[in-house]
Formats: structure tokens, C-alpha cells, sequence
């Protein structure tokens, strides 16, 4: 479905071009001053609950790839794979020692976490740097649980 | 005994009933302008927002600055015209370009005027434009990410004064000169041949709807005279723009007394929507002509900068119909059009009285051919068939006037040092109020507008004096805020500026305040020197050029050990910041590094350049306090003799650098 969805937009995108390309010089369409100055208010992630995560066997492995490489371009700084603290927690067997919903609030809502979750107020006073908000969305967050799952040995 | 007694109570109250006399006769001091509850009306809690943004121009620090309405807090200064190494603006390689001209890199100028992008003559918030006066530019601010996004010089142009001002849906930014000079291929002319050889033009930049993007569309030749200020027309007149003049005389020494002889000057009446028809019709000539325009991408954080080479130009005596001169007393300054579009209210900034057109008698005057002659093959139009009246008396040395949608102008009087309010229908003066000391512009949320929000008025003045604190012979320049939504102005608070203000907007925070950027998204990192990841930090060696490319994030650099740099090696320091979060930007300084720092903003990538002097191990570190461990936010650079074969080498927390077991193996 997903695949579908991309070729559309390729697909359109690549007409686009072509009627750029022609050169028919038309009448350009008026610009929607409103639309262009509407309100798009950034959100940075919303409190998740238990039946927003549902986790599966076998691990997606498509999952697992995109969240590895979210890792590397936004975790990677300060978590190492192994147990080794560096910035923050080694991920060795966090999803053995966190529930998935803690994880996936921690890196999406990790504010709301640093004020009212007591675990999360404990890794604080031991790493003594506020995790940042990494702009990660829901999404996002359940292939990095995936990609821990994997770092874990899970199949 | 009895009678001395009496004698010196009498003294005693003839005395306290001179003293009283005295003190009623005393000019109005601070106590008796500010009203009871003038405190409550600018508190802003803490926590709680400001009504108003209001875009200042920082005169000759060249900067922007941004204040909060009504609390006068500055809540941002826009580097634009000037370099800040606070925030590495004009320092940092993505950014250099922005601020070269076809005179080279320029790291001043004077920015005067403030104009918010308008949709129907109403504020649309997009972008904030301003003028350089000194080497001709215009800017575009985008209000999404505060920062200047374009540059754009203008040719043909000296004291870009009268800019920027927009058309009624930002079409037009015009820049008109105030300085006339010699145009085209031979400028090297005796300063006294000036009324031969010296020319003013008027700019139209076109703006893309989209993009904001700036280009000159046409410029218009015009007689050597000076161009003050400007306003686009409204409703009825949005087709038509007008500028201010004075030096009618073309004197070109002692202006104070030599342009200042007549007793009318000018406001010149553009016909835009023609000019535009005949620029599409060619009636326009091509000058070669170099001018910078510098675009920054928000995409890649780097600015670029391209030389144009021509510049269509209209000339008058080609194009029929489309200026005209109006008399005005006294080289007029401000040249304000009211919401409606039908008066034009002019500022002879000598003249003791204001004159306010009407645009329908403009119309009019033009279609009977009602002309007192001609100036320099123009035609003038005869002042009392497009008055619409005069305000009598109104104090000395008016200039600028802001209106406040109910029908009432304010006009700014530098000389006698006060506010003016008036009707614009009847021309009675209304109220008064003196501002300390000897104001200049005037801002009222969306007053250039064709819907003013009103409210309040800001005055900008010249002299600071006893205002504040002393601080040796120079003071802050000072702001006054007014409370206009009564009869009666009422002066509510002073506050300092940053530089010298001119003209100022205020637009209500909440048409900007929900699009206000807050992060640079990492994936969207366009930078051709980004880390985007701790895999793609590196060091590179390119012959003498040494390129670091750097992730930052709390709290540490990666690399933050390096060796292998030679004595004559160029050092790019092109650190991406991998943080994600609001508000948390890293900076970056190397000891001895001779420009300024980076602060790079959430997913951004800046680069600095560096070219070390001395052999010897340097200290790099982060200058923006990130966290608790920022102080531990450091690394070094070994520097080797230029013979030296130290190999290249970078690490993260390693120990032992691979260096030590090169250096024994050799």
C-alpha cells in the first residue's frame, strides 16, 4: 500500500516536471496567500499508551533497517550498542530491563518523562544530561524499539 | 515686635504661592505625562507573551532588532546590513556570502526602514524587508526562522533612503536614492557639473509570491533631486506610489542652505501599474551594470552570492503618463498614505503647516491637465487643485505619520518635540503629547496598512539625554510608548533601543508566533559539508586544506582530538549540530582562530574557517552553555611544524591516538 502510495507521488512528481519542461507559458495560477500563511505549528511527539504499540515475531527487518539508521544519525552520539555508558545507557538488553512503552516515551515524550516518571528522574541524576527531544516521531520510535530488539538478540 | 512677626508670614506666603506658581509653570516632567495605572497596562507576567512584535530598524548598527509590545523587552536582534560574531553572521563561511556587494565584502551599513509583506494592503507576516543606505541594498527576514534569507544591492543608486516600501500585495519593494549621482558609462564628472550630469532613480523589485525572492524589474530615471520616503497607495490609488523629494534646487554643497531655498518641493506620483506596462512593452533600455544578490538557503544553511549585470531601465521622456510632480512646503520627509488609500499626507520638514492630497483630485488634476509647468520635462501638478487641505499649526518640523484606522493621523514633530493627533477629514488637531526627546518615526501596529490594529503607538527619539541612568557621552537610543485607544494619548513606558531606530512595524504576535520555527530538521540537512551521524564524522586532508567534518551534541564533539595539521594548512571547521530540540544550539571556538564563533542552530551545519599561526596543541570548545556538563564540551587541535609528517588522525574518546604508535614506528 505504502509502495503504492510513493509510486503515486513519483509518478505525479514526474508529470509535474514534464509539463514544466514543456514551456507552455500559462497564466500562473494565483498564489493562496492564506494557505501560505497558515498556522503549522511544530509538534514534537504526544503522550503514547499501552495499546498504541503492539510488538510482533518475527522482527519486521525493514523496520529494524530504518531504525538502525535513525540511530546513527540521532542516538548514535551518546548510546552505544553495547553496555558501555557513554552520554547516556549502553542499549545492551535496555528491552529486557524497559517495558516497550517506557522506551517509546522516552524518546518521544522524553519532557513529560524527566517530570514525572521516577526511572526516568533516576537516569538523570546518573547521567546528569537531559536526554534531548531528538524530533522523532511515533513511527519512527516503534523501528528504533525494533532495532533494540534486535541489538537484544531477538529474532 | 507684633508687626515683623506679621511681616515675615506674609513673606513666607507669598513666597509658597510662588513656589507653587512656579511649579505649575515648570515644562511637563516625567511624573506628570505618565498616568495611574501605566505600570499595569505593559506588565507582562513572567511566562506570559507579549501582544505585539514590533521589527525596529537599528539604524547604524545595521541590524533588526524585535521587541515585545507592550512590555518593550528586545526579545532578538536580526543581524542583516552588519556582521555579528555573536551569532557568526558574516564570519562563518555559509554566511560570507551574504554580505558582498560589487564593492567586495562589507561588514556595515545603515538600515532605516521596516516594511512587513502585505496581502491587500493588510499585514501577511511572510517577511520583513529593510533598507541599506550607505551601499545600496534591500533585505528579506524571514519570519518563520528570523533570519536574513536575501540581500539584494541596487545599481544605479547612492543613500538608499527612500526604500523599503511595498505595493499592496508586496509585488513592488522600491528603493529610491537619496544621493543623486553621475549614472552610466562615464562617472568620473566635476561634482559641480551636477546639474548636467547627476541622476536619481527609483527601483521596483519585484518579489516572487512564492519564494519571497527579490529581482529588479526596472528602475526609473529621474531628475537629479533627492528621494526622501515613500508610500504605495491604498484601495483606490494601489496602482499609483509616491515619493517624497527635496533638493528640487540640485544644489550639491551646502545642502542645508542650498536645498532649502524653495518654497515648495516635491512629491513625485508614480503610476506603477503603467510603468510595469511599459517595461513589458520595452520601452525600457538595458544598462550593464554589476550588482550583488545573495540568497541564503534554508536548506543547505548556506548563502550564496551571484553578480547580476543589468538592470532594465525606464526613462520618462519615453514613457508618457507615468510620474508626476506635486508641490509640497518645504522639502517635505515622511510621505504617508492613510488606510483608505485617498489622502496623502506629506511632512515639510521645515514647513509649519501639514498638507494632506487627495487622490481623487490627483486623478482629476491629471485628467484636466491642471499643471503649473513642468520639472525637467515632468509635469507638476498645480498644488491647490490636488490639496485636500492643510493642518494649520500643528507644531514645528512635523515627519512621519502613522494612523490608527478611526480616522485619526499622528504626526511626529522633531523640532517642537511632540505627537500630533488629527482628523484626517476635517484637519483639526485633536491632542498633543511631548515625547523626550525630539522624536522621529512613529510605529502603530499595522499603521502603514490598510487596517491599522491600533492600540498603542511607539515613538522612536533622537535624544536620550537625562532619560536614563548616564553612561558617558553616549546614551542608548530611546523608545516611548504610547496608549492610543482613548481620546487622549497616554504615555506608558520608555525602554532603550539598540543602535539608532528608525522607522519600526508592529504586527500582532499571534500571526507569527504559531510559524515560528523551532528546530532544523536533521534529515532535511542540505549542507554539502554535513555529519549528518557519528559515521560521517571525519577528518579530510585536500592539499593544504584540512576539513573537519564535526557532529555536536550535549556534550561532546566527535572528533574532538586531531592531529596531522601542518603550520600553512587551512583549517575548515564544518560542525553539524545533531541536536533536535528547541532552543539548544552549540557553539564552537578554536583559540586563535582570528574571526568569531558558530552557534549553530538544532540540525544546522556551520563552518569556520581557520588558519593556525603557531605550532602547538589548541584548545577548541563549546561557547553556548548546553548542559550540566558543557564545561566538559571540549578537544584539541595539534598544530605541527609545516615539515612535520604527523599523519592525519581523529578519535572520540580514545586514549591513546593512533599518533603515538606513528611516531615510534618511525
Amino acid at each position: 500500500m505504502k509502495i503504492f502510495k510513493q509510486l503515486a507521488v513519483l509518478l505525479m512528481a514526474s508529470l509535474f516536471i514534464i509539463s514544466c519542461s514543456e514551456g507552455t507559458k500559462k497564466e500562473p495560477k494565483p498564489v493562496d496567500v492564506g494557505e501560505l500563511t497558515k498556522d503549522v505549528p511544530e509538534v514534537h511527539g504526544s503522550e503514547l499508551k499501552e495499546s498504541d504499540i503492539t510488538l510482533g515475531t518475527p522482527l519486521d527487518q525493514s523496520m529494524v533497517s530504518t531504525g538502525k539508521a535513525t540511530y546513527e544519525l540521532k542516538c548514535q552520539s551518546c548510546h552505544k550498542l553495547t553496555a558501555e555508558k557513554l552520554v547516556g545507557p549502553g542499549w545492551k538488553d535496555v528491552t529486557k530491563r524497559r517495558q516497550p512503552l517506557w522506551i517509546m516515551n522516552m524518546i518521544t515524550n522524553v519532557e513529560m518523562m524527566l517530570e514525572t516518571d521516577a526511572e526516568a528522574q533516576k537516569m538523570l541524576e546518573l547521567c546528569m544530561v537531559r536526554m534531548p527531544n531528538q524530533n522523532i516521531s511515533t513511527d519512527d520510535a516503534r523501528k528504533l524499539l525494533e532495532y533494540m530488539r534486535s541489538n537484544d538478540g531477538e529474532k | 515686635m507684633k508687626h515683623a512677626h506679621l511681616k515675615s508670614l506674609l513673606c513666607l506666603l507669598v513666597g509658597s504661592v510662588g513656589l507653587l506658581w512656579l511649579q505649575g509653570c515648570k515644562p511637563k516632567g516625567t511624573q506628570s505625562a505618565v498616568s495611574g495605572n501605566a505600570a499595569e497596562k505593559v506588565y507582562v507576567a513572567p511566562g506570559k507573551y507579549d501582544e505585539f512584535y514590533n521589527f525596529v530598524s537599528g539604524g547604524f548598527s545595521g541590524q533588526m532588532s524585535v521587541y515585545g509590545i507592550p512590555s518593550g523587552r528586545l526579545l532578538r536582534v536580526i543581524p542583516v546590513f552588519s556582521v555579528d560574531p555573536e551569532k557568526g553572521y558574516g564570519y562563518s563561511e555559509e554566511t560570507k556570502p551574504m554580505l558582498n556587494t560589487s564593492n567586495g565584502f562589507i561588514p556595515w551599513d545603515d538600515l532605516h526602514h521596516i516594511a512587513i509583506s502585505t496581502t491587500k494592503s493588510e499585514h501577511d507576516g511572510r517577511w520583513v524587508f529593510a533598507n541599506g543606505n550607505n551601499t545600496p541594498r534591500i533585505a528579506r527576514v524571514d519570519t518563520k526562522t528570523f533570519k536574513t534569507v536575501e540581500i539584494l544591492e541596487i545599481p544605479n543608486s547612492a543613500g538608499n533612503h527612500s526604500s523599503p516600501f511595498i505595493t499592496e500585495n508586496t509585488e513592488y519593494v522600491v528603493a529610491g536614492t537619496r544621493f543623486s549621482v553621475p549614472i552610466g558609462e562615464n562617472q568620473d564628472v566635476p561634482i559641480n557639473t551636477y546639474k548636467q550630469n547627476f541622476k536619481g532613480t527609483v527601483s521596483f523589485i519585484g518579489v516572487d509570491k512564492v519564494s519571497g525572492k527579490m529581482n529588479i524589474a526596472f528602475q526609473i530615471l529621474t531628475p537629479g533631486i533627492n528621494f526622501d520616503l515613500a508610500r504605495a497607495g491604498k484601495g483606490n490609488s494601489a496602482g499609483w506610489f509616491f515619493f517624497s523629494c527635496y533638493n528640487s534646487e540640485k544644489a550639491n554643497t551646502l545642502l542645508e542652505i542650498n536645498a532649502s531655498q524653495k518654497d515648495k518641493d516635491f512629491i513625485m506620483c508614480v503610476n506603477w501599474k503603467k510603468a510595469e506596462e511599459y517595461a513589458r512593452a520595452g520601452k525600457g533600455v538595458k544598462k550593464t551594470v554589476k550588482y550583488a544578490h545573495n540568497t541564503y538557503d534554508e536548506k543547505t544553511h548556506t548563502a550564496t552570492s551571484v553578480m547580476e549585470n543589468e538592470v532594465l531601465m525606464l526613462d520618462p521622456k519615453d514613457c508618457p503618463d507615468m510620474i508626476y510632480f506635486m508641490p509640497c512646503p518645504k522639502s517635505p520627509h515622511g510621505c504617508d498614505t492613510d488606510p483608505t488609500g485617498e489622502y496623502i499626507v506629506g511632512s515639510g520638514k521645515l514647513a509649519a503647516t501639514i498638507p494632506v492630497f487627495s487622490f481623487a483630485k490627483i486623478q482629476a488634476a491629471i485628467a484636466a491637465k491642471n499643471y503649473d509647468g513642468q520639472y525637467d520635462g515632468i509635469p507638476v501638478l498645480k498644488y491647490e487643485a490636488v490639496l485636500h487641505g492643510e493642518v494649520q499649526k500643528p507644531g514645528l518640523g512635523p515627519l512621519h505619520t502613522e494612523f490608527d484606522g478611526k480616522g485619526n493621523a499622528y504626526t511626529s514633530f522633531f523640532v517642537s518635540s511632540e505627537i500630533v493627533k488629527w482628523s484626517i477629514k476635517d484637519l483639526k488637531v485633536l491632542d498633543r503629547v511631548p515625547t523626550y526627546y525630539s522624536v522621529g518615526h512613529l510605529s502603530i501596529p499595522g499603521g502603514p496598512t490598510s487596517k491599522p490594529w491600533g492600540k498603542y503607538m511607539i515613538a522612536y527619539n533622537k535624544i536620550t539625554k537625562d532619560r536614563y541612568l548616564p553612561t558617558g557621552p553616549e546614551l542608548s537610543q530611546s523608545a516611548q510608548l504610547f496608549d492610543i485607544s482613548g481620546d487622549k494619548m497616554k504615555l506608558l513606558l520608555d525602554f532603550p533601543m539598540i543602535g539608532e531606530p528608525h522607522y519600526a512595524e508592529a504586527i500582532p504576535a499571534s500571526m507569527l508566533m504559531k510559524k515560528s520555527q523551532k528546530i532544523y530538521k536533521i534529515e532535511e540537512n542540505g549542507n554539502a559539508y554535513a555529519a549528518k551521524g557519528d559515521n560521517f564524522a571525519r577528518v579530510e586532508r585536500k592539499g593544504k586544506e584540512i576539513h573537519v567534518y564535526a557532529t555536536s551534541i550535549r556534550s561532546h564533539f566527535t572528533p574532538d582530538n586531531i592531529e596531522g595539521v601542518k603550520l600553512g594548512d587551512i583549517v575548515y571547521f564544518h560542525i553539524t549540530n545533531l541536536e533536535q530540540d528547541w532552543d539548544v544550539p552549540h557553539g564552537f571556538a578554536i583559540k586563535g582562530a582570528n574571526n568569531a564563533e558558530l552557534l549553530i542552530m538544532p540540525g544546522e551545519t556551520q563552518t569556520l574557517k581557520w588558519i593556525p599561526e603557531k605550532v602547538g596543541v589548541f584548545p577548541m570548545y563549546c561557547t553556548d552553555f548546553c548542559s550540566a556538563l558543557h564545561q566538559e564540551m571540549q578537544g584539541y587541535v595539534r598544530v605541527s611544524a609545516a615539515g612535520s609528517n604527523v599523519p592525519i588522525s581523529f578519535s572520540t574518546g580514545k586514549t591513546t591516538p593512533d599518533s603515538v604508535t606513528t611516531k615510534t614506528s618511525n
